[in-house]
């Protein structure tokens, strides 16, 4: 089947869809956007997050032909030209990247979280990220950029 | 396989009855985890996310109808004070991306012993609202709804159109063992509504025998023995938790023993019902 709908502002279309692939697949392997993770396909991880109509959802378990004619935003939608967004900056300095997989998905959950909570609790954020899982960093790292984002997003909104 | 789109509730009935074997999908977070692990491989997925009224909820008296497509982070913001023993279990599912997307519908669709909707539907006297093109609309009582593992009394050419609940009258509770406080399919879990009004005590035990479940005889012994305008007595609280672990009937499996589950029935029933009574007390004295 053919399934079309809008990635990061541009229009896709894309051909010979099987019915049980998921919107992450599509993603990645039929557009060309690899940020968004494969890891765990079953909903566990979060490193697939990506918007759906505003709304962060694990794209694994998406259906691509739930996607038809919906807004898609992926972690490469968040930056602006060369201008990394405020999250991903402040993932940059905080040192709150080791091996990276994780990273994707944890910007977008974050990026969520501060756009609906202007300054969040740590409670806040460590229930926001619980869908996330990182093996490297031990949270501490990603809790401080998730802290400096939302401070800065404070002063320039 | 193929990938049916219906956007009208008409034409979404017309498809399951053309193909029962379809398989429904709302969240996809159930149904896509078995495509993606190649467990399952139905012909056709009947897309249920255009059929826009599935996701609203409406009040028709003292009755809310939750559409089976209305995602938990909905029921949580919206009907967390009307719906509460439900509202706690959607806080508990998954993680907040499963609970955008993840539907009371699907819960009941998949039909797994574990899912968290069903005890605070068993314990709130829940109906289910399914239909199918042929035969009309069916109501099922909650407790008449789940037949076994991942078995439901849905027929195949039927799609469940919404669940309704009655506002709760007094207090809910629902709670829940796990390893963690997030992502955890429930090792088992327990919930409880007081009705006041009937002075009666409303119970759903899950994932802790075949099919979520109602402690029944422990519902009875409440409605005898529970004295409404006293404090809760600690031995009748002990018996009512020795009556609702021995309603169920739970395995061992990789998320925990029949004993452990057994105990912990027991445990959650006796502190369900104490935050209940604490509510009530607290409500009646105010």
């Amino acid at each position: 089947m053919r399934v079309s709908f809008t990635v990061n502002g541009r229009d896709e279309s894309v051909d010979d869809v099987w019915a049980g692939e998921s919107l992450l697949y599509v993603l990645r392997e039929r557009v060309g956007l690899p940020g968004s993770k494969n890891a765990c396909e079953q909903g566990e991880c979060g490193s697939c997050t990506v918007y759906l109509d505003g709304t962060p959802v694990c794209s694994c378990l998406v259906a691509a032909g739930q996607a038809e004619g919906r807004q898609v935003r992926t972690v490469e939608g968040l930056a602006d030209g060369d201008r990394l967004d405020p999250v991903q900056e402040a993932f940059v300095e905080c040192g709150a990247v080791q091996c990276g997989f994780c990273t994707p998905g944890l910007i977008v959950q974050a990026h969520d979280l501060i756009e609906r909570v202007p300054d969040p609790s740590d409670a806040e954020i460590r229930e926001a990220l619980a869908g996330n899982l990182c093996r490297c960093t031990g949270y501490e790292k990603i809790l401080d950029a998730v802290r400096l984002a939302a401070s800065r997003k404070a002063v320039t909104p | 396989m193929e990938f049916l789109r219906p956007t009208t509730w008409a034409e979404a009935l017309a498809a399951k009855a053309d193909q029962p074997e379809a398989v429904p999908i709302q969240g996809g977070t159930d149904v896509m985890v078995e495509i993606n692990f190649d467990v399952h491989r139905p012909p056709a997925l009947l897309d249920l996310n255009q059929v826009g009224e599935l996701a609203t909820w409406s009040r028709e008296g003292d009755t809310y109808r939750v559409g089976a497509g209305l995602p938990y982070v909905t029921i949580i913001e919206e009907l967390g004070g009307v719906l509460p023993g439900l509202a706690q279990a959607s806080r508990t599912v998954g993680s907040p991306q499963i609970r955008n997307r993840g539907t009371v519908g699907g819960n009941l669709g998949a039909a797994s012993p574990a899912g968290d909707s069903h005890p605070p539907l068993l314990a709130a006297g829940a109906v289910v609202e399914v239909e199918s093109r042929a035969r009309g609309v069916r109501m099922i009582p909650a407790h008449e709804f789940y037949l076994g593992v991942k078995r439901s009394a849905l027929e195949p050419d039927e799609l469940i159109r919404a669940v309704r609940v009655e506002a709760a009258r007094g207090p809910q509770y629902f709670s829940k063992v796990g390893t963690r406080n997030a992502m955890v399919i429930a090792v088992c879990s327990f919930s409880v509504a007081l009705h006041p009004g009937e002075r009666r005590v409303g119970t759903g035990i899950g994932s802790a025998a075949p099919t979520p479940r109602r402690a029944l005889e422990a519902e009875e012994f409440l409605a005898g023995e529970l004295d409404w305008d006293a404090r809760l007595d600690s031995a009748v609280l002990k018996r009512f938790g020795e009556l609702c672990s021995r309603a169920a009937s739970p395995i061992d499996d990789v998320r925990g023993t029949a004993d452990y589950r057994r105990h912990a029935i027991a445990v959650m029933a006796r502190r369900t019902l104490t935050w209940a009574w604490n509510d009530y007390r607290k409500v009646r004295a105010a």
